[in-house]
């Protein structure tokens, strides 16, 4: 029940050797696989889910969009949540602004401050945005939503027309912020067991805050910040 | 068949009524206005549904013999699907409406402070939404797996399960677990602090078996998974740990996903953040670099106090937490108890557990219970005499690659209080005289 294989070279040294040999993970096309279930997808198939768009323009189709033209649209779909000009309303997320803000005590992650590709907001949009009807934008109009919202950070010009040549160019400020190699663990604490500190001070307790709600009885809705 | 039952149920309600006859009048007036006895012909479905525990607690045991043992119970296939006693009712997940802006993009919390064992009961495994949960029909779901792939493949949910199955007991952790707390403690619940995490048995096909089915190009080095909500969402995955043991998962605890859980098919990446588990799986891409998609840039990477952040940080560090005593399960007077609760890690199993009742100051290991699993909720436990003085609670696991869990001073040195996500730092619970618990943290 718990058994690992750590990767099919394993698999084909202890159990499988014989079904490997034939089918290689590495190797020529054969027409179908081992158990040969399911389809093969058309081309068509595969173009109409394969919606990903990576950093280098990877999968971005035909098609532009202007400042002018998302200025409009994000007006329509995008401001009753995130206000006309980014801004956020509620809870909803903060778009535009808070530059410099990332050391600060609070700090303001939005596209212009924080993130690192353009793509992934041409990504995001088309995937996941109207919050309320995703996937229901035509190309031209994320083309159109991600130069609005580039512009709403100063990162383009109001003359901007966004393309699949023109998005990758796009710098993003904060492009060189993240490390993406876990440097964990960071910390390293001591299993001590006897006279570990001399003093224990509480710093901090959650007594008398009006925070958490009810923990018996029906799910509490009353309680707000 | 239902007239039957109506007169079974009356005939305990009228048990019941002579029961309270006998009463003192106070008792017997307290009894009645429970409101047993005015639901009539409506209590169809459990004769003792409707007994309020308070009503009869004070005078069902000896010498009395309560009105259940003098009458018949519910009938076979009363609940086709059985749910939990109706006594059990404030057993839930349970949200923080302030946390987020609504309830679809949400989460809700498992109550860990009601649970024995290690094993989540799929009611009420935490949940973590992105666009709400959807409603999809197995039958017309599809999960495509292509790109740098020898041979793409749509697969339906029967084919799947015509797959060699694996089943492995994994815990699932939200990164963002206990991410209210850093810059000081502010609820005081274990359920709201700690409910991001639940464990189950998960059944499904080992996705290097697919992987090997399709056939990856050698120059695919990482996979895309993406899930069929409302939100799409998506995950970059490096291959290494695609190929090692992340299962592609239909069946929790023995039964069908359930819909909150990603039915009909799932990604469960044992050990690793809980957002990679990419639910309602539709499909998998083969690349040769990573997507840098919405989830793993703006949301899921930790801002350091210099400004940066940190990306691909998928490991869940080793935790763990009193559940009992906790705030919910306050000490009732002077005497021995069972110092229980539950650890885990992202990177193996966990070694062992040390708790201390005078706030980190002197510790003494506890006892694993079995089973110890890799990637699996533990629980542990240690016998205590509590002689009613003020006392502070902290447990600190080691997890197999030595790892000891850090206080929440030292994550912070490092951290500072703005990283949001993998917050494993120990929790301090302090006993006051009259037995109530409180969450607190120590400078």
């Amino acid at each position: 029940m718990f058994s690992f294989h750590k990767t099919p070279r394993l698999l084909a040294s202890t159990c499988c050797g014989v079904i490997l040999a034939s089918m290689p993970i590495l190797g020529a096309a054969e027409p179908t696989g081992y158990y040969g279930y399911g389809e093969t997808p058309t081309d068509e198939q595969i173009a109409a889910w394969d919606i990903d768009v990576r950093p280098d323009g990877k999968g971005l189709p035909e098609g532009s969009g202007s400042v002018d033209e998302g200025m409009t649209l994000f007006e329509t779909h995008c401001s009753s949540c995130h206000g006309a000009f980014g801004e956020g309303m509620g809870r909803y997320p903060k778009l535009a602004g808070g530059e410099g803000t990332l050391t600060e005590d609070r700090p303001e992650k939005t596209v212009g401050s924080y993130w690192p590709y353009a793509s992934t907001l041409w990504d995001y949009i088309h995937r996941a945005m109207p919050f309320f009807a995703p996937q229901s934008l035509t190309d031209d109009q994320v083309y159109a939503l991600t130069a609005y919202v580039l512009n709403l950070n100063y990162i383009v010009d109001a003359d901007f027309v966004a393309n699949k040549e023109t998005l990758p160019e796009v710098v993003m400020p904060n492009h060189d912020g993240f490390t993406w190699e876990d440097p964990r663990p960071v910390v390293n604490n001591e299993r001590c067991m006897k006279d570990c500190k001399e003093e224990v001070t509480i710093s901090d307790s959650a007594a008398g805050k009006n925070l958490t709600p009810s923990t018996t009885g029906p799910l509490d809705e009353g309680i707000t910040e | 068949m239902l007239g039957k039952l109506r007169r079974l149920n009356q005939d305990a309600s009228k048990i019941a009524l002579e029961e309270s006859e006998r009463l003192p009048s106070e008792e017997r007036r307290r009894f009645l206005r429970s409101g047993l006895f005015t639901a009539g012909g409506a209590m169809v479905g459990g004769a003792l549904a409707g007994i309020a525990p308070k009503a009869l607690a004070s005078t069902q045991y000896p010498p009395e013999i309560p009105p259940w043992t003098r009458s018949l119970g519910a009938g076979v296939v009363t609940d086709p699907y059985g749910v939990p006693s109706p006594f059990e009712k404030d057993v839930i997940r349970r949200n923080v409406p302030w946390l987020t802006a609504d309830e679809v993009s949400s989460i809700s919390f498992t109550p860990l402070q009601h649970l024995k064992g290690i094993i989540t009961p799929n009611g009420l495994f935490f949940e973590r939404h992105h666009a709400g949960r959807p409603e999809i029909d197995p039958q017309q779901h599809r999960l495509m797996i292509h790109g740098l792939v020898d041979r793409p493949i749509i697969l339906s949910m029967e084919d799947l399960q015509r797959f060699p199955s694996v089943s492995q007991i994994n815990f699932i952790e939200c990164p963002a677990n206990g991410g209210m707390e850093w810059r000081g403690a502010q609820l005081n619940s274990l359920q709201f602090l700690h409910g991001m995490v639940s464990c189950a048995e998960w059944t499904g096909v080992r996705l290097s078996t697919l992987l090997q089915e399709v056939g990856i190009k050698p120059e695919g080095k990482w996979l895309l998974a993406e899930g069929a909500d409302g939100a799409a969402m998506t995950r970059s995955i490096p291959m290494e740990k695609a190929l090692d043991d992340v299962i592609v998962a239909y069946a929790q605890n023995g039964e069908a996903l359930r819909r909150e859980q990603g039915y009909p098919v799932r990604l469960v990446v044992p050990g690793w953040e809980g957002n990679t588990h990419v639910k309602w799986l539709r499909r998998l891409e083969v690349g040769d670099k990573p997507w840098m998609q919405r989830e793993e840039t703006s949301k899921y990477t930790d801002l350091m106090p210099d400004g940066t952040a940190h990306g691909f940080t998928w490991v869940m560090e080793a935790k763990s937490v009193i559940t009992s005593p906790c705030p919910e399960m306050p000490l009732k007077n002077k005497g021995i108890y069972q110092i229980e609760g539950l650890a885990w890690s992202g990177r193996g199993k966990v070694k062992a557990v040390d708790v201390s009742v005078d706030g980190g100051q002197n510790w003494q290991q506890a006892q694993l219970r079995e089973p110890v699993m890799s990637k699996s909720l533990t629980r542990f436990a240690l016998e205590w005499k509590w002689d009613g003085n003020p006392a502070l609670l902290q447990s600190r696991v080691i997890d197999e690659t030595g790892y000891v869990q850090p206080t929440l001073a030292q994550l912070k040195s490092v951290r500072g209080t703005n990283s949001i996500y993998h917050k494993n730092a120990i929790q301090t619970w302090k006993v006051n005289g009259d037995g109530s618990v409180v969450n607190v943290q120590l400078s």
